[in-house]
């Protein structure tokens, strides 16, 4: 007898409390991100983490868990763990590659959980509720755009660094390409990668100024390979080439722009602060019950020295 | 009779039969597979043999070329280092810390650059002396040591940058750029710090008794005990010997770039390896050539100019060429064992 009254009462106090956690619901918000292995990724982690002090402050209600992982193996687990022990109510991810994840997400989802991925998208996109993506295509194309009108009618010859093979920097390219092509006296010479990576664009750009006597300007295609592209022609002390542009808005290259500086007069965004908007997008929606966009875009935009103080985040590492 | 006897033909003759000439054509393949390339290139792209280009080729080879001389004792030791790309990023991020924080009280000028040289170098020393004694006092793998310091050095160092970079002062880095873009007679400094480590290497191994010593415990450990070698501390100071020249080489990379990042010495570790084997060292250990070294370090970097400079193979190949050169030059090596 007792025993049941025990139980009666435990049970009405549980359902008691649990009818008062309904009237203000808790979210639980997991994030799941590569880590800073690169000044990008290193940009993403640093604005995820703005963005949870400052959502967690604008809704008391709102936890949100950040996951860092070096690989796509690592973070599978990572996500199977934040929805079975964490319990999330939804997941905001930038998956490492797009094809080991979109199973482990797929399983994700199918628990309940509402998913949002990030900048890569996955094989198949029923296995996401909501996506937003920086835009690769535009990322070439501006910067083409820019040539094409900086280079004017007497064109040039133009050297590309590639960044590492993979389906972006094929997207990229081929905008790059397709946006300069409208104007048949700029020449692409030859485009090589150089990984993303400061050490080896700088001994591809050296390579480039041992074969090609005239080089009028640099499609870096990243701010990091950038830096070694910008050393290379300091070293050679060569005079023909007359600009450099990089991308994504490291936060030196926009100080560059806005201090007008004649070999990087512009920069081009992919910006890591679209985590954020994720992020935001995602908990104004669980919490407001509005049904977030499919898609979101986030634009790439031409930061010259008259808007560069927008894109200026001196405290960010990237 | 005014023919000699002929001599035995099963006797006398099997030493120069072709097996003992491509034995000695082996010693000599890095160099012939490093003129064949350098051939190549020059008829695919005469700018190959400008000076420019071939003083680029070389400073380039003498970051993992310098750290591969080191590697060369620790591997004819019979050890191995996997850690020295992450030791290299490691230290090319402390120091510049280190000299960034000593501007405000020395200024940015020399001192605070020997000073910030003097950190690498002890740094280096330091990773090392951990290395050697973890591996012989501590009887763990050299694979398993260097594997776990690997992943450490390079986390520690993504840790103190953000995951974005460690960038030099740029008044320091004014003062500082000589060390790389300078040059001396005409030579960029690089190449001859190069040059000078692996004269001084090539003497140690092959004019020292701590050579002989490294050679024998390579050879054979227990025999090398039993001679009396102190093979403890020999192992420990080739580990020193390679953490210092990684020292080195970052003291000589810092001031190209003028920052360090997570990807910072990426895979330096495997081809300063491959610069050793290709060398003709033997990666059981006991007994190798330091030349053989140089030649390696030059060779790998070669093959990258090549692809940079010509255009006839896909983007997406470049690994391959890399790989399957240095495949043929091993496969020319092999009349040795």
């Amino acid at each position: 007898m007792q025993a049941i009254k025990r139980f009666v009462l435990l049970s009405a106090v549980l359902a008691g409390s649990a009818s008062l956690s309904q009237s203000t619901p808790r979210q639980v918000i997991g994030v799941s991100i590569p880590s800073a292995d690169h000044g990008w990724t290193a940009g993403v982690v640093y604005h995820a983490n703005q963005a949870k002090a400052a959502l967690e402050k604008k809704y008391p209600n709102v936890q949100i868990i950040i996951k860092t992982a070096k690989d796509s193996t690592e973070q599978a687990n990572q996500i199977q763990d934040l929805a079975t022990v964490n319990k999330i109510g939804a997941l905001v991810i930038l998956p490492q590659e797009s094809a080991p994840l979109t199973r482990p997400v797929a399983n994700v989802k199918a628990k309940g959980v509402f998913v949002t991925v990030v900048d890569r998208g996955l094989t198949d996109p029923k296995a996401q509720d909501a996506y937003v993506a920086g835009d690769n295509t535009a990322f070439g194309r501006v910067a083409g755009e820019y040539f094409v009108q900086r280079l004017g009618a007497s064109g040039g010859n133009v050297v590309v660094l590639r960044g590492i093979p993979t389906v972006i920097d094929n997207q990229r390219v081929a905008a790059f390409n397709a946006a300069v092509a409208k104007n048949p006296k700029i020449k692409v010479l030859d485009a090589k990668y150089g990984n993303w990576n400061r050490d080896d664009a700088f001994k591809v750009m050296q390579d480039y100024l041992t074969r090609f006597p005239k080089i009028d300007a640099v499609w870096a295609s990243d701010d990091d390979m950038a830096v070694g592209v910008l050393r290379a022609i300091q070293q050679a002390r060569r005079k023909d080439i007359k600009f450099v542009v990089g991308g994504a808005g490291m936060k030196e290259m926009i100080k560059k722009v806005m201090d007008g500086d004649q070999m990087m007069p512009v920069n081009v965004t992919y910006p890591p602060s679209m985590i954020a908007d994720a992020m935001r997008l995602t908990v104004e929606s669980r919490v407001t019950g509005k049904p977030m966009k499919a898609t979101t875009i986030i634009p790439s935009v031409l930061v010259t020295k008259a808007n560069a103080k927008q894109f200026y985040f001196p405290d960010s590492p990237f | 009779m005014s023919t000699p006897n002929p001599p035995l033909p099963e006797v006398a003759p099997p030493r120069v039969t072709p097996r003992s000439v491509l034995t000695r054509l082996g010693t000599l393949g890095p160099l012939l597979g490093l003129l064949a390339l350098a051939v190549v290139a020059t008829l695919l792209n005469p700018d190959f043999l400008t000076a420019s280009n071939i003083s680029n080729v070389l400073t380039r080879a003498a970051f993992t070329g310098i750290i591969a001389v080191g590697m060369t004792f620790v591997i004819i030791s019979g050890g191995i280092d996997l850690s020295v790309g992450s030791l290299a990023a490691l230290i090319a991020g402390s120091m510049i810390l280190i000299m960034n924080s000593l501007k405000g009280s020395l200024g940015a000028g020399v001192g605070t650059i020997l000073l910030g040289m003097l950190a690498a170098l002890a740094i280096g020393a330091l990773a090392g002396l951990f290395h050697g004694t973890t591996i012989t006092r501590g009887r763990i793998e050299p694979f398993i040591v260097t594997l776990g310091t690997l992943g450490i050095y390079r986390a520690v160092l993504t840790y103190l940058a953000q995951g974005g970079a460690i960038s030099l002062d740029l008044d320091i880095g004014d003062r500082y750029s000589p060390v790389y873009y300078g040059r001396l007679l005409g030579i960029p400094i690089p190449i001859l710090v190069f040059a000078a480590v692996a004269l001084l290497g090539g003497l140690i191994l092959n004019r020292t008794r701590y050579g002989r010593y490294v050679q024998a415990i390579g050879s054979n450990e227990q025999v090398a005990r039993y001679a009396a070698i102190n093979v403890t501390g020999v192992k420990i100071a080739t580990y020193v010997l390679l953490g210092v020249c990684v020292g080195l080489a970052t003291i000589l990379y810092v001031p190209q770039l003028g920052s360090a990042t997570p990807s910072t010495g990426l895979l330096w570790e495997l081809d300063a390896i491959a610069a050793v084997i290709i060398g003709g060292t033997a990666l059981r250990g006991g007994s190798g050539r330091i030349w053989g070294t140089v030649v390696g370090a030059v060779l790998l970097v070669t093959i990258g100019n090549v692809l940079n400079l010509t255009n006839i193979i896909s983007v997406y190949l470049n690994a391959a060429v890399t790989g399957l050169v240095i495949i043929l030059v091993a496969f020319f090596q092999r009349g040795r064992r």
